[in-house]
């Protein structure tokens, strides 16, 4: 016969870190599956290889018994599954593996793994590949090509330490121009052709590189909000922040500045907004860092885009978020119950009556009677005694 | 945010919402429990100096009189609860672990249950003071488990100056039900306590705030103060009235109860009484409106047995001192095994404490004993602990808006002072939201606990 002695509380709620990683994995699913629609046999190669690449560098690190966690909590494969997203479907396959090598030891097991990294993995590893293999990662195919789920761009099979065939003649061969592989983001910065709506939503016309399909992520983010496995307002603050800087500036100079639902919808802010800004580990916990921290990505996306060389800026934007974070939480810590302002005012009110009831009668008034003198002959003093508290 | 919870109807901001697991006892009336063999009456049971006993060993003692008696103004005489012979005097397992100063009882074989010491009082003439006096003398302490002396509670201080007395029903511990059945089958002694303490504090209005999951406690509740109205002279103190709040945890504070009734905001570091409010449980009006008129000592107390464990889980009324394991085995549960039952808590699973051991007395504090099957525990245990994700969990739950998140790390690090001097340690009253929500499974409440006892040892020995 034992009995054994815990500390309060005694139950626990069942949300575990597994569920939370879990319900973003499946969360994900709908929108690579999308990917893998739009861009066939190279899209999933991508995925498969960048996912299995980040679980087995996370798995040997486990094993050298330096950090927990483990690939069972999903993490992990969110960071894969991210990375392949943000990557251009034709990436050469072994540059994928080395990005995702790169995001979990460099962005997660150097900090200490699961918890502890300052920077996003995924966008570890991505500014990994944007810096050492800048032709490839600008080189997009479309989307819908013929003939996509029988053949893969011939880039995604380059050899490890090779670089890529150039996609230009693949493309021409398939009588397409080479321009279509570029971005709506590229394209309006060095040509100056602004996308439609429709093609930026659902990027559905197949005349454009685009990404995964930013309405689809933004139904699969309101599933995470709402099941409050995600906190919708760094989404809403970025979104809020960009289309609002972008909007004054189309305001100040329409020919210059494209329209805000341009900068909202093309690339890659939706994807970053949803998925990656909210990274648990790297965005603030209190709510009001919340909407600072996205309010700051939201701003340096759109600075990043407009006044630097690149066409593509949200990835910066949420690692030099990531990089305030501890200071945003810093200043943002909350105002604890009985010393917000609520709390001072009513400190002044005081004896006043209540929304309950508003007719109080005072005590006189009402015949009440008060004890005057204690009942204890040797009682202590007024100041010595304690306040009676719960 | 605020703007948000007053859409949502929200009570308080943040808190959380944990099954109720009330319905296996809801419903049942309260019973009462046979003497025990032996009684055990720790003297130390709630904050002030700890009773001297004014028995001795040998000494035949009656239900109701007078055994542990004190000068201090914030301790409580304790009374006997069984007829019987004096046993011993010394230390006895008590529910923290250590073993504490206590009057052991052996009961007379077929003992009555009737109190046999206290004279009826005319309470219909009595001032303030008088009422006051008479509530020390019955040893009462609030039973809704902090077990803060009553009469020191009602008392008003000098430059305060009270308007209403609120009365707590919440009731928002899981599985804890003997306050749900006290109001609905004590409510006449509940509207009577009510009369006492309104004349002892001079408030002129109350309020019994019961959350919306008992309704039917809410109907008693207004049925019993509608019949004292009828009555010879109705109720002069003032107006009574019982009102419904939205069902969450930790609404049993009488922080965020206030904050639910009235809006309020009690600052930082004040009490109630200084916006004029006095809260009050309603175990201790309804035992307070039974025991004043007859002039007797608190010597029994409802408790809910329950939990997982049990097989007649319900209300008893326990004759306090029965040692736990009397009380499990009236109630059906199991022995204590590896598949059965493997904690054994008093109070309420979300503040209650685990019992160190079996002969653990019932205290006048103790307002449940819950067995927590081992299948459970189990399940817990196989979780993993992950640091911290930083998900934010428990900044969303934390109902005194604190930043546990940050806490947890500080008290990782042992930086116990930037605890208490920059992230307001001294706020949290340890209701354990955030470790119930906690998904990386993290004692954080464990952890501020020693903090703060960190922190007092430190303030002890600078004086």
């Amino acid at each position: 016969m034992s009995i054994e002695i815990r500390s309060a509380p005694h139950i626990k709620a069942p949300k575990s870190v597994e569920t939370i990683m879990r319900h973003v994995v499946w969360s994900l699913m709908p929108v690579c599956a999308f990917f893998v629609f739009q861009y066939g046999l190279s899209a999933l190669a991508s995925l498969m290889v960048v996912t299995v690449s980040c679980l087995a560098t996370e798995r040997l690190i486990v094993r050298t018994g330096t950090q927990s966690g483990d690939i069972s909590d999903y993490s992990a494969a969110i960071t894969g599954l991210l990375l392949a997203l943000s990557l251009p479907p034709g990436f050469p396959l072994w540059m994928g593996a080395v990005a995702g090598i790169v995001a979990i030891a460099l962005g997660k097991a150097l900090f200490g793994g699961i918890g502890f990294n300052v920077f996003n993995p995924a966008l570890v590893g991505r500014a990994f590949v944007q810096a050492a293999f800048p032709q490839a990662i600008a080189t997009y195919t479309p989307s819908f090509l013929p003939g996509r789920f029988h053949e893969m761009v011939p880039s995604s099979m380059t050899l490890p330490l090779m670089q890529p065939a150039a996609v230009a003649d693949w493309l021409k061969a398939k009588h397409l121009d080479a321009l279509a592989g570029a971005t709506p983001l590229a394209k309006w910065k060095f040509e100056g052709i602004l996308a439609n709506a429709d093609e930026l939503l659902t990027s559905l016309s197949g005349h454009m590189a685009v990404g995964p399909s930013p309405a689809l992520i933004l139904v699969c983010g309101i599933y995470l909000a709402a099941r409050r496995f995600m906190d919708w307002r760094i989404p809403a603050a970025i979104l809020g922040s960009a289309g609002l800087t972008a909007w004054l500036l189309f305001a100040l100079n329409d020919v210059r500045y494209p329209n805000p639902f341009f900068m909202l919808f093309s690339g890659g802010l939706i994807l970053g907004a949803v998925y990656m800004a909210t990274d648990m580990a790297t965005s603030p916990v209190t709510p009001k860092g919340m909407w600072v921290y996205g309010a700051l990505i939201g701003l340096l996306t759109v600075v990043i885009r407009y006044y630097s060389g690149l066409p593509e800026g949200v990835m910066y934007a949420i690692l030099l978020g990531n990089a305030a974070t501890p200071l945003i939480e810093k200043i943002t810590q909350p105002t604890p119950f009985g010393k917000t302002a609520f709390a001072l005012l009513g400190r002044q009110k005081k004896g006043a009556s209540y929304s309950l009831h508003p007719g109080y009668i005072s005590r006189e008034d009402a015949g009440a009677v008060t004890p005057r003198k204690r009942f204890l002959s040797n009682k202590p003093k007024r100041d010595e005694r304690k306040k009676p508290n719960e | 945010m605020k703007l948000l919870s007053y859409f949502r109807g929200e009570a308080f901001q943040r808190g959380v919402h944990p099954p109720s697991s009330k319905e296996a006892t809801a419903d049942l009336r309260i019973r009462r429990l046979p003497f025990p063999a032996t009684v055990v009456v720790p003297l130390s049971q709630h904050i002030g100096k700890v009773p001297r006993p004014i028995v001795r060993v040998g000494q035949e003692v009656v239900r109701g009189q007078p055994i542990a008696r004190t000068d201090d103004w914030l301790s409580v005489p304790h009374h006997a609860p069984v007829t019987g012979v004096v046993e011993f005097i010394g230390l006895r397992p008590g529910a923290r672990g250590p073993w504490v100063e206590s009057i052991v009882i052996r009961a007379h074989p077929g003992a009555t249950q009737e109190d046999l010491w206290g004279q009826p009082r005319d309470m219909g003439a009595a001032t303030g003071e008088e009422i006051l006096q008479a509530i020390w003398d019955t040893g009462m302490v609030g039973l809704g488990g902090a077990a803060f002396p009553t009469h020191a509670k009602l008392t008003v201080p000098k430059q305060a100056k009270v308007h209403t007395l609120v009365v707590n029903g919440c009731e928002c511990e899981p599985y804890l039900t003997c306050d749900h059945r006290v109001m609905v089958e004590q409510a006449d002694d509940l509207v009577t306590g009510i009369r006492y303490a309104m004349r002892a504090t001079g408030a002129v209005r109350t309020i019994v705030g019961i959350e919306d999951n008992k309704r039917d406690a809410r109907d008693a509740v207004r049925a019993a103060i509608e019949r004292a109205m009828k009555g010879p002279g109705g109720i002069p103190e003032g107006e009574v009235h019982a009102e419904l709040v939205p069902t969450k945890y930790p609404q049993g504070s009488e922080k965020m109860l206030l904050m639910a009734l009235f809006g309020v905001e009690i600052p930082a570091g004040s009490l109630p009484v200084s916006l004029g409010m006095v809260v009050n449980n309603v175990g201790t009006l309804a035992a307070l409106g039974q025991l004043l008129p007859r002039g007797r000592g608190l010597t029994e107390r409802v408790v809910t047995v329950a939990g997982p464990g049990v097989a007649r889980p319900g209300n008893y009324l326990v004759p306090l001192g029965t040692p736990i394991r009397f009380l499990l085995e009236q109630a059906g549960a199991p022995p204590l095994g590896l598949n059965n039952g493997r904690e054994i808590i008093l109070g309420g699973p979300m503040m209650g404490q685990a019992a160190a051991s079996l002969d653990v007395p019932v205290t006048k504090g103790v307002s449940g004993v819950l067995v927590m099957p081992g299948a459970e525990l189990l399940a817990r245990e196989g979780r993993k602990t992950y640091p911290c994700i930083k998900c934010a969990e428990c900044v969303e739950s934390c109902p005194m808006g604190l930043n546990p998140s940050t806490l947890g790390m500080l008290a990782a690090k042992r930086e116990y002072d930037l605890m208490g001097s920059d992230y307001h340690l001294g706020e949290c009253f340890e209701c354990g939201c955030c470790s119930y929500v906690c998904p990386s499974n993290i004692p954080l409440v464990q952890q501020f606990r020693v903090a703060k006892q960190i922190l007092r040892e430190k303030a002890v020995a600078k004086q």
